[in-house]
């Protein structure tokens, strides 16, 4: 992804309204980057089908 | 008793105040002049409420004029992060933005609580913009600096917290704490901090930053003092949804219960990684102070720092999405690029990390069959300047902002309770986690009180200021 990451962003951002001007884009993309190295690495985890999402601590 | 109510703890001003040797203005007073004589350089408050501490404390002490109980904390002056609701104050929670939000009609539930207790709120105090932060600076209303030396970072998001509790001008603060927010600046500015079990103290009235991570607790310069403001704020609260204990479980009477049957172990692994020497060296003072040879495994605990960096800037972007569309320009423009990466993370990655959430939990929890109570770092450094982009660690440049907190975020993940005890090393001092099974900040406590009786944990007297 990270070869297509300007493709991704741009779309992305066109697609929700959201605002990036060039002077930000470095920057977000660095965030966006580190952002999905991290993502994968929990993509990574073999989790099963079952899985459930975190729950709060009841008493 | 020390000499001045400006030096006294939270508890010696209560007892004094109670008994009729102090009055409740006076603490006030003492803790405004305190801020008046040393709030230029240390830059914790962005908002002192004089007026209203001088009313309160004078209701107080006409209450005990007439004979009426006045709680537990009667007369102590207290500051707020200033994300808490403060009747008649916009919340800012350290942005421009908030600034223009209406006043607050109320006052945040744990101010509430805090002055039930007999407590003064004397200001709201300066904190990372909307708490996506470990610095402590802010580029609307400048850093808050270090009481050690004002020359370096109080650490953050509580950053004003810490700085006004380090450099003692009250004895307790409030802050909040989504991946170490609290940990950190107690960590940094050499005071207890107490981030509870996720869900036990209420969050109402308080401005959000990550609600699956929030949590708010207070900061203190002795363990007493933290348990004492811990007290005064527990009980279930409707306005908090995740905030649905049954019961107050007084931890006060419990704190010099002996600790010598608790099992202790030091956490291994990813937790002995990544450490200046001075941070080595505070986890083996406390160490071996407790006795505590074991060493124990969180397993995932890198993953489970990334999966909590995932849910924070995704849920940080959703609750600021639409701010970014409307504000960009008046973010600090560092928060609001990491709010817009957020924003474009896929939401597969968000489930993902959350079912990766209960995974890691379920393993952690077995950890505590085994085991009480476990230690580890609260930050991999001292203090750094304020400025500072980046350390060197065995050889590799790191940049600092993202790696203050790698310690703690595996931790509030899973909300686990964790005290930050200072550790009062030479020139700066650093912190360690003393961490505890959900609903056992009684344990944590308790073991930090025992560390604090040993001297192995102390609030140093603040030397830059």
């Amino acid at each position: 992804m990270t070869d297509h990451l300007d493709d991704y962003m741009n779309a992305v951002a066109r697609a929700m309204a959201l605002p990036l001007e060039d002077a930000w884009r470095p920057a977000v993309r660095a965030n966006l980057d580190v952002s999905l190295r991290l993502a994968l690495l929990v993509d990574d985890f073999p989790l099963p089908d079952d899985a459930a999402s975190a729950a709060v601590y009841s008493t | 008793m020390s000499e001045t109510p400006a030096s006294m703890s939270a508890a010696e001003i209560a007892q004094a105040v109670s008994h009729r040797k102090l009055t409740a203005l006076a603490a006030t007073e003492a803790a405004l002049s305190r801020i008046a004589a040393h709030d230029k350089v240390l830059n914790a408050f962005t908002d002192v409420t004089a007026d209203r501490a001088r009313a309160k404390a004078a209701a107080i002490d006409a209450a005990i004029a007439a004979g009426k109980s006045v709680g537990p904390l009667a007369g102590v002056p207290f500051a707020v992060k200033n994300l808490f609701d403060v009747q008649g104050l916009a919340t800012r929670a350290g942005s421009k933005i908030n600034r223009d939000l209406p006043p607050s009609p109320r006052d945040a539930e744990l101010i509430e609580r805090m002055e039930a207790a007999g407590a003064v709120l004397v200001g709201a105090l300066n904190m990372g913009e909307y708490a996506y932060d470990f610095t402590g600076e802010n580029v609307h209303d400048g850093p808050s600096r270090n009481p050690h030396d004002p020359t370096r970072m109080t650490g953050g998001s509580s950053g004003g917290s810490g700085s006004a509790v380090g450099g003692a001008l009250v004895p307790i603060a409030l802050g909040s704490d989504t991946n170490g927010s609290i940990r950190v600046p107690s960590s940094f500015c050499g005071t207890f901090g107490l981030k509870p079990t996720y869900g036990r103290l209420s969050r109402a009235r308080s401005f959000p930053f990550v609600a699956s991570l929030d949590h708010l607790g207070p900061l203190a310069r002795s363990v007493k003092d933290l348990a004492l403001a811990y007290d005064a704020m527990q009980g279930p609260d409707a306005d908090d949804p995740a905030c649905n204990v049954q019961s107050v479980e007084p931890t006060v009477p419990l704190l010099a219960n002996d600790v010598g049957r608790l099992r202790i172990a030091i956490a291994g692994g990813y937790f002995q990684q990544n450490l200046f020497p001075e941070a080595v060296e505070a986890v083996a003072r406390v160490a071996k102070a407790l006795g505590a040879t074991q060493t124990v495994e969180l397993p995932e605990a890198a993953r489970a720092r990334a999966a909590a960096y995932i849910i924070t800037t995704t849920e940080g972007a959703a609750l600021h999405l639409d701010r970014l569309r409307k504000r960009p320009n008046d973010f600090d423009p560092a928060v609001r690029d990491r709010l817009i990466a957020g924003a474009m993370v896929p939401a597969v990655y968000v489930d993902k990390a959350q079912k990766f959430r209960r995974w890691y939990r379920a393993k952690v929890l077995e950890l505590f069959q085994s085991v009480d109570v476990i230690l580890a770092p609260a930050t991999p450094c001292t203090a750094p300047k304020l400025g500072q982009v980046s350390f060197t660690l065995d050889g590799v440049e790191l940049p600092v902002r993202p790696n203050i907190g790698i310690h703690t975020q595996p931790i509030s993940f899973i909300g686990l309770p964790v005290v930050a005890v200072p550790v009062p090393l030479e020139p700066l001092p650093i912190g360690v986690q003393i961490i505890a099974a959900p609903w056992r900040e009684d344990i944590a406590l308790r073991v930090a009180y025992a560390l604090e009786q040993m001297g192995v944990a102390a609030a140093p007297a603040p030397r830059g200021i």
